[in-house]
């Protein structure tokens, strides 16, 4: 192929010519190109990162922190403790639910644990996310549309059906930025449309205390109540 | 009797391993995005989300484990009009060859008050500075400070108290709306997944107060060996 053969039929005249084979040597170039390939192999990034939304609800300093009207039958609440620990409640918080000692659950996250729960939880519209999801990935619907259609999916589900799960996602200041991810990608995962951070209310702290008697997650005014519960 | 050899040339044609190589090269030159050098390495943790980083109109929020915080702009342009904006705050003026460093510069955590001396050294120098106080524990020479209390001057807008990282967010998004018209700048957060969620909180609640909800989160993707 590099071998290009020049044969000149000199015009006319009859003295044959000796025939010429022009060779390029091509492994310079082959080198300097596998040199090339090396260095833009190292300097890339294949992977683009990806990114996840996240919208949090506005601090105005005249509105209490966590005014979400969670429906009883439905809401879940999720406690993201230290080193990987994770709790949650369904409901709502009630006296009785203090010397109840199972009704904080702890649970672990991954399949197993968390995710089983949310999908229990949001059994009524995971299916019907699913199939968008499915035929999104298909190429026949695109986000925009994929966005709308569970938007409405998730509205009735909430207003009208009343079976929407709402989730308060609860993480401690020692959890790791790590867990609240995992977490979010779990309502990724279960199609779950209503879910909010929030910061630990007071009764929170309290069960979380009762539970793992780590006292770091309640206030000074909490500790004081704890400490003269004790002396009595 | 003396048989002749016949001379066989050694000669490889490499003509079709390099039209192989050509074509390789010319993939990696058009699909390369190159590695931003981060000051700091910052590990994010895994989700499935599927929406990529975007490309432009945003402003990336570099966390690292200690809570220091770097910001890299996307667009040069921003980066100068903002800093000048900032700098005009707290009475700090930059040179014209302090921009033209700091448009070069990818990501940048230095207080307001130590910028124009960090512009001014060569870009090995400021990594070789940057290497060594990062080093030191505390320090408040690096990371953008996001609470009044290593802030330069605690600015009061509309009766809020706003800190030095505050002050950069609210600038960039005014320069930036007045730039693109119909385009609101994108807020990315890039934390390590080992940063403690106090942190996180601290630098969200920042930007709450500026009435700013929506973020988008750096993942990568999740996969098996990451999903134990």
């Amino acid at each position: 192929m590099a071998e290009v053969q020049a044969n000149e039929k000199g015009g006319g005249k009859k003295t044959r010519q000796k025939k010429h084979t022009l060779r390029v040597d091509f492994t310079p170039m082959v080198d300097m190109n596998m040199l090339l390939i090396t260095f833009f192999m190292f300097c890339t990034t294949m992977l683009k990162p990806q990114v996840m939304n996240l919208s949090m609800p506005t601090a105005e300093t005249n509105q209490p922190v966590d005014p979400v009207k969670a429906r009883e039958s439905t809401a879940i609440t999720i406690i993201m403790g230290a080193d990987d620990q994770l709790f949650y409640y369904e409901g709502k918080l009630t006296d009785a639910s203090y010397t109840d000692s199972t009704f904080l659950k702890p649970t672990k996250y991954g399949e197993e644990g968390i995710r089983k729960i949310l999908m229990k939880k949001n059994a009524g519209t995971y299916e019907q996310v699913q199939e968008l999801k499915v035929k999104r990935s298909a190429g026949e619907i695109d986000t925009k549309m994929f966005d709308s259609l569970s938007n409405i999916i998730q509205k009735r589900a909430n207003t009208e059906l009343k079976i929407a799960p709402t989730v308060l996602i609860k993480p401690l200041d020692a959890s790791l930025y790590a867990n609240m991810v995992d977490i979010l990608d779990e309502m990724l995962i279960a199609n779950i449309g209503f879910y909010q951070i929030a910061d630990i209310s007071e009764g929170d702290a309290f069960l979380y205390y009762n539970k793992t008697g780590d006292d770091s997650v309640l206030s000074p005014a909490q500790k004081a109540q704890v400490a003269s519960a004790k002396k009595e | 009797m003396a048989v002749k050899v016949k001379k066989q040339s050694t000669f490889i044609d490499m003509t079709a391993m390099s039209d192989v190589t050509v074509l390789l090269l010319t993939f990696f030159m058009l699909t390369s995005t190159f590695v931003k050098k981060e000051p700091i390495t910052v590990n994010t943790p895994a989700s499935v989300s599927e929406i990529k980083v975007p490309e432009t109109n945003s402003m990336t929020i570099l966390l690292d484990t200690a809570g220091k915080v770097f910001l890299s702009f996307d667009d040069p342009e921003l980066v100068t009009q903002t800093a000048v904006a900032v700098g005009n705050d707290y009475g700090v003026s930059f040179t014209e060859t302090q921009l033209e460093s700091l448009r070069k510069i990818v990501s940048f955590g230095v207080p307001i008050t130590k910028l124009p001396a960090y512009l001014d050294m060569k870009v090995d120098q400021q990594d070789a500075y940057m290497g060594e106080q990062l080093k030191i524990p505390n320090n408040k020479n690096v990371g953008i400070p996001a609470d009044t209390l290593t802030s330069a001057k605690v600015l009061n807008v509309g009766g809020n108290s706003v800190n030095e990282f505050q002050n950069w967010v609210r600038h960039a998004r005014t320069i930036d709306y007045q730039r693109n018209n119909d385009k609101v700048l994108k807020l990315v957060v890039k934390a390590d997944q080992k940063t403690q969620y106090e942190v996180v909180k601290g630098i969200m609640n920042d930007l709450r107060k500026l009435r700013e909800n929506q973020y988008l989160l750096v993942t990568n993707l999740r996969t098996a060996s990451s999903d134990k």
